[in-house]
């Protein structure tokens, strides 16, 4: 059943490697949006919440095609980063990582954005008279009592960007062995004849990649919670 | 030696306090409400007075006037809460070293080992916090707090969430610190019986305001049939 080509192979490591990355590079932003929406109030920020959110709502070609006119090439932001890090992102998988980070990041920062809001405060205080520093006291207490809600978060995340297809195949399209994931491939096979075989080998496969997502996150945020409050 | 000179406006209530703590055990004692737990928040940094100072020994640690505030953090203020707020995802020993860790301070075996010696704790050092009772955990609260090396230590109500067994469990290891007589206390109470057993000196706040400061025999027995 499982005898995927090579093609099948590269496409389902590919969507492995996006998905990673994706949720890699998201997650630092996700702390920090997810932490400027849960403890401080300042001007714009239903704005900045409303923005965080759009691509849960947009259709995703929306987005796919807001990407490609501000992180084509020749576009503003895609060229600022093409000459000053080298990175290009329109065609290459490493647009497809920015797509599905952007697809996944509401996703992301919702849990997140709880567990930094269900904390104690008082702790943080008590960590505070103790000696510890803003930053010592985010990366002490503040951190690791927010977990549970970090990894269902990267969780979600990393689920949402296995699976994206709207906004990648817009902004990267469909190119064997750069841009071309499970889904877009599932896509391809179903426009050529003959091809369900194999669709049917790529839908079990996201399946079951979706399910051991989610088994994985279910079993870290049961250890957290344990390791935290014994329940 | 404390001195606290602050003012400030919490809601209805007009908080205007001013006394010298001596060396010893000074017992911030009123009814609740009375803004008790407000003061020690201002001697810890975790309020801000509207006016006023606070200094100690020769450290201004807030000064309204001068625009000094200094942070909690750089206060070294140990500060034991009524409801202990020992961090839960840390081990008990973690717990006792969180405020030597955070302050850089070597690790002194002597030191660690006198203060577990002192409160009876050394059996609960690898237990999680959900794991002790309630008297034990305000004894880690107050050796975390000891640990961090403090010129002052604040209790609030340290006893007030524990049942009369455990108060009667952790009140002599209280004792033995104030007899050691290294750290000067403040200590928050509105328990007629707990003031007597632990302090030296008494200000008694009413309503925001310092209404007495003297010895125990500011405590009538009419505080007890009003109390307690």
């Amino acid at each position: 059943m499982l005898d995927l080509t090579p093609a099948e192979w590269t496409a389902v490591a590919l969507s492995l490697r996006i998905a990673v990355v994706a949720t890699a590079c998201a997650l630092p932003f996700g702390i920090v949006i997810g932490w400027l929406l849960a403890r401080t109030n300042f001007w714009g920020k239903s704005v900045l919440d409303a923005i965080v959110f759009l691509p849960l709502v947009m259709p995703p070609v929306v987005t796919g095609y807001l990407l490609l006119i501000w992180f084509g090439r020749k576009a503003p932001i895609g060229a600022f980063f093409d000459t000053h890090f080298g990175i290009v992102f329109s065609f290459r998988w490493t647009g497809a990582a920015l797509a599905c980070g952007i697809m996944g990041f509401p996703l992301m920062v919702r849990p997140i954005r709880l567990a930094l809001e269900a904390i104690d405060r008082k702790l943080e205080d008590a960590a505070a008279t103790l000696g510890a520093n803003r930053p010592w006291v985010f990366l002490t207490v503040t951190l690791p009592l927010a977990l549970p809600g970090i990894i269902a978060g990267v969780v979600l995340c990393f689920a949402r960007a296995l699976g994206e297809f709207g906004a990648t195949i817009t902004f990267v399209s469909n190119i064997p062995g750069e841009t071309q994931t499970i889904s877009t491939l599932i896509y391809t096979l179903t426009q050529v004849p003959g091809g369900d075989a194999a669709a049917g080998r790529l839908v079990l496969i996201a399946i079951v990649l979706a399910f051991a997502a989610l088994l994985a996150s279910e079993w870290l945020a049961r250890r957290a919670s344990i390791r935290f409050h014994g329940e | 030696m404390l001195a606290v000179d602050v003012e400030k406006q919490l809601g209805a209530l007009k908080l205007d306090v001013r006394f010298d703590a001596a060396p010893g055990v000074t017992a911030l004692f009123g009814p609740s409400g009375a803004g008790k737990t407000s003061v020690v928040n201002m001697i810890a940094g975790l309020l801000t007075p509207d006016r006023g100072s606070i200094v100690i020994d020769d450290t201004v640690l807030f000064d309204a006037a001068r625009g000094i505030d200094v942070p909690p953090h750089r206060r070294r203020i140990g500060y034991v809460f009524q409801d202990g707020r020992l961090f839960p995802h840390l081990s008990v020993r973690q717990n006792l070293d969180y405020g030597r860790r955070m302050s850089g301070r070597p690790r002194q075996a002597k030191e660690f080992e006198g203060v577990v010696a002192l409160l009876d704790i050394g059996h609960l050092l690898d237990r999680r916090p959900r794991m002790l009772s309630g008297g034990e955990r305000q004894r880690i609260a107050v050796g975390r707090a000891l640990l961090m090396g403090p010129r002052l230590l604040l209790l609030d109500e340290p006893l007030a969430s524990l049942d009369a067994a455990h108060k009667r469990e952790i009140l002599p290891y209280l004792v033995r610190l104030r007899d050691d007589g290294k750290i000067p206390m403040v200590y928050v109470s509105h328990t007629v019986a707990e003031v007597r057993r632990i302090a030296t000196t008494v200000v008694r706040l009413n309503a925001g305001k310092v209404v007495a400061a003297d010895g125990l025999d500011l405590l009538s027995d009419a505080d007890i049939d009003g109390l307690d």
